[in-house]
C-alpha cells in the first residue's frame, strides 16, 4: 500500500520536470520489494522433486538441511547454513532448507518464521505424508532426528545427523 | 612423543567405541537391563517387575514438541497395558546441561503435574540411552521377557500420526503388543519417525 502511495506521489512529481527520475525510483522500489518478497517464499517439495532438482544440477553442490520451527538446535544452526550459502554462492553451492514441520503449519508457523528471520536461502516445506518411506529415501541411516543434513556433489553423497557449528559445516562442505 | 601417540590412540579408540555403542538396537537383540533413578528417588529396573511379560521402554523428555504431542498417548499405553503385563518405563535420554529444561527436578515436576502412572527415569551419563541407541524423543522399544532373556521386539514410533489428525491411524505399539499376547511375532518390527535429537554436551 505504502509503495503505491509513494509511486503515486512520485507520479505527480513526474507531471513536472522530474518525469524520468521518478520513474526510476518507482522501478527501483518495485524491484527491491519483489526481491524481498521472493526470498521469503516457502514452497512445498516432495522427495521426487528434490531428487529431480539435484539430478538436473550435476555441476552444483547441494547442502540440504532438514529442520523445523519447533527444533531448537535446528534454529541455532540455521544462520550457519545461510552464511555458507551466501559466501560460497560463486562456487555453485545451493543451500536448500527443508522444513519437516506439519503441513498444517505452513502459514501459521513456517512462513512467519522465515519472514521474521529474514532468511535468504531457498526454504521448502516437505510435502510427504509417510515418514516410513521418506526418511529412508533421504538416507537409510537416518533415524529421523533433526537437525540432519545431506551433502551432495556430483556422485558424492554424505548424510550427517548432527548439529553443526559454522566451522564444522564449512569443514564438511570443503571436504566434498 | 610416545605419550602423545598413546593419548591419540586412546582417544581414537574411545571415539570408535563410543560410536559403536550408539547403534540402535534391532528386533531380536537382547534389551540390556538397567538400574536408573526414578522421579520418586527409587531405582527402577526390569527386575522391579517380576510379573511382567514385557516392557514398553520409551525414551522421552520434558520439552520436545513431539514428546509433548505423544505424552498423553504414552500415559494411555501404560493405563491399557500395565494390567496386561506390559508396563511403560519412560527414560529421559537428554543431558541436563545440554538441555536445562530436562533436569531431574523438572522431570519430577512434570511427572507430578501430569500424574505419570509410570516411572520416569533419569539416565545419568546417558549410559542406557547409548546401550539402546536411542536417537530421538520419543523413541520406543517394546521388549518381551523370554527364556533367552529380555528381547527387543519392536523399535520406533508409537503410531503413524504425531500430529493426531489422521482418521485412520496405524497404532504400531498397540499392534505389536497384540501380536505378542497371542504368541506371534509382530508384523512390523521397525518404524521411523521425525523427532528431537537426543541432547548431548558439546564435544570439547
Amino acid at each position: 500500500m505504502s509503495l503505491n502511495y509513494i509511486c503515486k506521489a512520485k507520479l505527480i512529481l513526474a507531471m513536472t520536470n522530474m518525469k524520468i527520475h521518478a520513474f526510476k525510483i518507482c522501478t527501483l522500489l518495485f524491484f527491491a520489494f519483489s526481491i524481498a518478497g521472493y526470498s521469503q517464499n516457502v514452497k512445498l517439495l516432495n522427495i521426487d522433486q528434490l531428487n529431480e532438482r539435484i539430478k538436473n544440477g550435476k555441476d552444483s553442490t547441494y547442502v540440504v538441511n532438514f529442520w523445523a520451527t519447533w527444533c531448537a538446535p535446528c534454529i541455532k544452526e540455521l544462520p550457519h547454513f545461510e552464511k555458507v550459502g551466501a559466501e560460497y554462492k560463486s562456487e555453485k553451492l545451493a543451500v536448500l532448507l527443508v522444513s519437516v514441520d506439519f503441513k498444517s503449519k505452513l502459514n501459521s508457523a513456517v512462513i512467519p518464521f522465515v519472514k521474521r528471520k529474514n532468511m535468504k536461502s531457498e526454504v521448502f516445506l516437505l510435502n510427504e505424508s509417510s515418514p516410513q518411506e521418506y526418511i529412508d529415501r533421504i538416507d537409510k541411516n537416518w533415524s529421523g532426528s533433526i537437525p540432519a543434513t545431506l551433502f551432495i556433489k556430483g556422485d558424492k553423497r554424505k548424510f550427517v545427523e548432527t548439529e553443526f557449528t559454522y566451522e564444522q559445516l564449512l569443514t564438511e562442505y570443503k571436504k566434498l | 612423543m610416545q605419550k602423545f601417540i598413546t593419548t591419540v590412540t586412546v582417544l581414537v579408540f574411545s571415539i570408535l567405541f563410543a560410536q559403536a555403542q550408539t547403534a540402535t538396537l534391532k528386533a531380536g537383540q537382547t534389551a540390556p537391563d538397567f538400574k536408573l533413578k526414578n522421579v520418586d528417588g527409587k531405582e527402577v529396573s526390569f527386575e522391579s517387575y517380576p510379573k511382567a511379560k514385557g516392557f514398553i521402554v520409551v525414551f522421552t523428555c520434558n520439552t520436545c514438541p513431539y514428546a509433548v504431542a505423544y505424552e498423553q498417548r504414552i500415559i494411555e499405553l501404560d493405563k491399557k497395558f500395565k494390567s496386561q503385563g506390559y508396563p511403560v518405563i519412560a527414560i529421559n535420554p537428554n543431558d541436563p546441561e545440554a538441555s536445562k529444561a530436562d533436569s531431574f527436578d523438572k522431570m519430577q515436576k512434570l511427572a507430578k503435574d501430569k500424574k505419570y502412572p509410570f516411572p520416569y527415569l533419569f539416565d545419568q551419563g546417558q549410559v542406557v540411552t547409548d546401550q539402546y541407541g536411542a536417537k530421538h524423543t520419543p523413541h520406543l522399544y517394546i521388549v518381551s521377557k523370554t527364556a533367552k532373556g529380555n528381547i527387543v521386539e519392536y523399535v520406533g514410533a508409537i503410531d503413524n500420526d504425531p500430529e493426531g489428525t489422521k482418521t485412520e491411524k496405524i497404532k504400531y505399539a498397540e499392534d505389536v503388543i497384540a501380536s505378542l499376547k497371542s504368541n506371534q511375532k509382530p508384523a512390523i518390527t521397525e518404524t521411523k519417525e521425525i523427532g528431537c535429537t537426543v541432547k548431548r554436551k558439546a564435544k570439547a
